[in-house]
């Protein structure tokens, strides 16, 4: 046996055990999971069947179709909001703030990040809520008579995404941003671009690597996340995954769970090949 | 410019303190409802809940499973890395690909596929099974860091420790480790927050053992309280006094 074939030999048996890992606890799950989302439940009990009745179902039930509906309009204003917010503080951040100060501006930018996910939600519950430092404001400086109702609405649960949001995105175009060299806005300022069309032409356009990658993972997150809609959106309008997980709960209707899980990665993955283009992760 | 910049960056502030400030403010609070008027100082919720029994139980577990279940990530994620950097082997994209995909799938998903698999076969939910799901997420992490920081003077270090006569144990442990170390520390120190702070997983495949953020979860149930503000409270400044212990020791030196 040559050198070259005992060095490979060797170099994949490195490899192996996070592969059986992989398989074992992902690949194999996920197959059981599709093969399941063609079942469907008789009473209590799961029925393996081969047919498409669930994915049918999803898409021609109202409550179901809904929550596909409410979710994808959620993510939707979710990211586009962060971003508007995140960039700005990026920019000032890596442009405004003095050089030995930025670490520590971003490290107080995020520093809410390390509140528990479950916390950070209730404390938003906290804040919104009819009783709460918000309203309790607005009503003591005579901007409102009386409460309007936040909580258990969809903006609560966009308010709470956004918070969570605005802070990862400004890791990554603030990353995107300090790696640009000042001279492109030298640049276009000595060809006689104003401040604003060197943001809009100039700047932006450059940054737009790190605004995807933060606007991508901004989507795979919201859209799977069960917690935030639980807590501050109320049980008024679900989104997949609160119904994914009131299959579970109520039904025991794993079949089901399964169908929309899938139908969750599916919008995923297309949400990937939309901005696939622009993410350069290992930029970030 | 400068003025506009400061006063959006005041309001921003606002914006993302502002739950921080109320959950740790009313975590004093005197009365039973975290809501204003403000009535404290008192550190009454502290006590209560550092003497709830159950709570602290499950914050001992979330301290197991994640210290344990990252180390297992990375020592996986640390010998793929090293075995698909070394040398090219014949479909390393597709082993690449796979190792990372797990990355682009929704914690609920995988909870979801784990519990499906665990039920069929009969092993019931424990923090054993919570474990399992924490290093699916946590390895691509490890694996991605990990590899991206191996270079190619890594190659020549390995190489040269070889023809040297060091065994592969000892260029592992001596050579390439210590080369390594900040991305080691990085990937597993994001491993362990990841999985402390992991709910879905947890919530999924746990049943009467439960990690803090289950726990955390139930309590909410009795509705709002003093007491949840304060354990959330302390695992914030625990987090926080851990990050800036480690951004002025390991990351400062690293930068030297």
């Amino acid at each position: 046996m040559s050198i070259e074939k005992t060095e490979k030999i060797r170099a994949f048996g490195f490899v192996v055990p996070a592969l059986l890992w992989t398989v074992a606890f992902f690949v194999i799950p996920f197959a059981v999971m599709v093969v399941l989302s063609l079942a469907h439940l008789e009473g209590r009990d799961v029925v393996q069947t081969f047919d498409l009745g669930n994915y049918v179902r999803i898409f021609s039930e109202p409550s179901l179709v809904k929550g596909i509906v409410v979710s994808l309009e959620i993510t939707f204003v979710v990211t586009i909001v962060s971003v508007l917010l995140a960039w700005p503080l990026a920019w000032i951040i890596a442009m405004q703030v003095p050089k030995k100060w930025q670490r520590l501006a971003i490290m107080l930018a995020v520093l809410p990040f390390w509140t528990s996910y479950v916390v950070r939600s209730y404390s938003w519950a906290l804040v919104l809520g009819e009783n709460g430092v918000v309203m309790q404001t607005l009503i003591g400086i005579g901007i409102l008579d009386e409460p309007i109702q936040i909580m258990a609405t969809r903006t609560a649960t966009i308010i709470g995404f956004v918070h969570f949001f605005v802070m990862l995105l400004t890791l990554t175009i603030y990353s995107n941003l300090v790696q640009l060299s000042p001279n492109y806005a030298r640049a276009a300022q000595d060809l006689g671009a104003s401040i604003w069309n060197t943001m809009r032409l100039v700047i932006v356009p450059l940054t737009l690597p790190g605004i995807m990658t933060g606007a991508f993972l901004t989507f795979v997150l919201c859209i799977g996340d069960y917690i935030t809609p639980q807590i501050l959106g109320g049980g008024n309008e679900l989104t997949m995954p609160q119904l994914i997980m009131l299959q579970l709960g109520r039904r025991g209707d794993f079949p089901m769970a399964s169908a929309l899980s899938i139908v969750l990665m599916c919008i995923v993955t297309l949400a990937y090949f939309a901005s696939a283009r622009w993410l350069k992760m290992e930029r970030v | 410019m400068r003025i506009l910049s400061w006063f959006y960056l005041a309001l921003i502030f606002g914006f993302i303190f502002l739950p921080v400030v109320v959950l740790v403010l009313f975590s004093f609070q005197d009365s039973r409802l975290p809501i204003p008027p403000f009535d404290g100082p008192t550190l009454k919720w502290y006590v209560n809940v550092i003497g709830d029994r159950d709570l602290m139980a499950a914050l001992a577990n979330s301290l197991i499973v994640s210290l344990i279940s990252a180390a297992v990530a990375l020592t996986l994620g640390f010998l793929a890395a090293q075995g698909l950097s070394r040398i090219h082997l014949p479909g390393s994209v597709a082993m690449r690909g796979l190792m990372i995909a797990p990355m682009t799938v929704s914690y609920l998903i995988i909870a979801l596929g784990l519990l499906n698999v665990f039920n069929s076969i009969g092993i019931r939910p424990s923090l054993w099974t919570t474990g399992i799901g924490h290093v699916v997420i946590n390895l691509p992490l490890c694996f991605a860091i990990i590899f991206a920081a191996m270079g190619d003077h890594q190659k020549n270090a390995e190489r040269a420790a070889r023809d040297l006569g060091a065994s592969d144990m000892h260029v592992m442990f001596l050579v390439t480790a210590p080369m390594l170390m900040p991305a080691l520390l990085a990937a597993y120190f994001l491993s362990v927050t990841f999985s402390w702070d992991e709910f879905i997983i947890a919530y999924l495949l746990t049943r009467f053992d439960v990690t803090l953020p289950v726990e955390i979860w139930s309590m909410l149930r009795s509705g709002l309280s003093p007491a949840t503000n304060a354990i959330g409270s302390l695992v914030f400044l625990v987090s926080v006094a851990l990050l800036f212990l480690l951004e002025f020791t390991v990351f400062r030196k690293q930068k030297t």
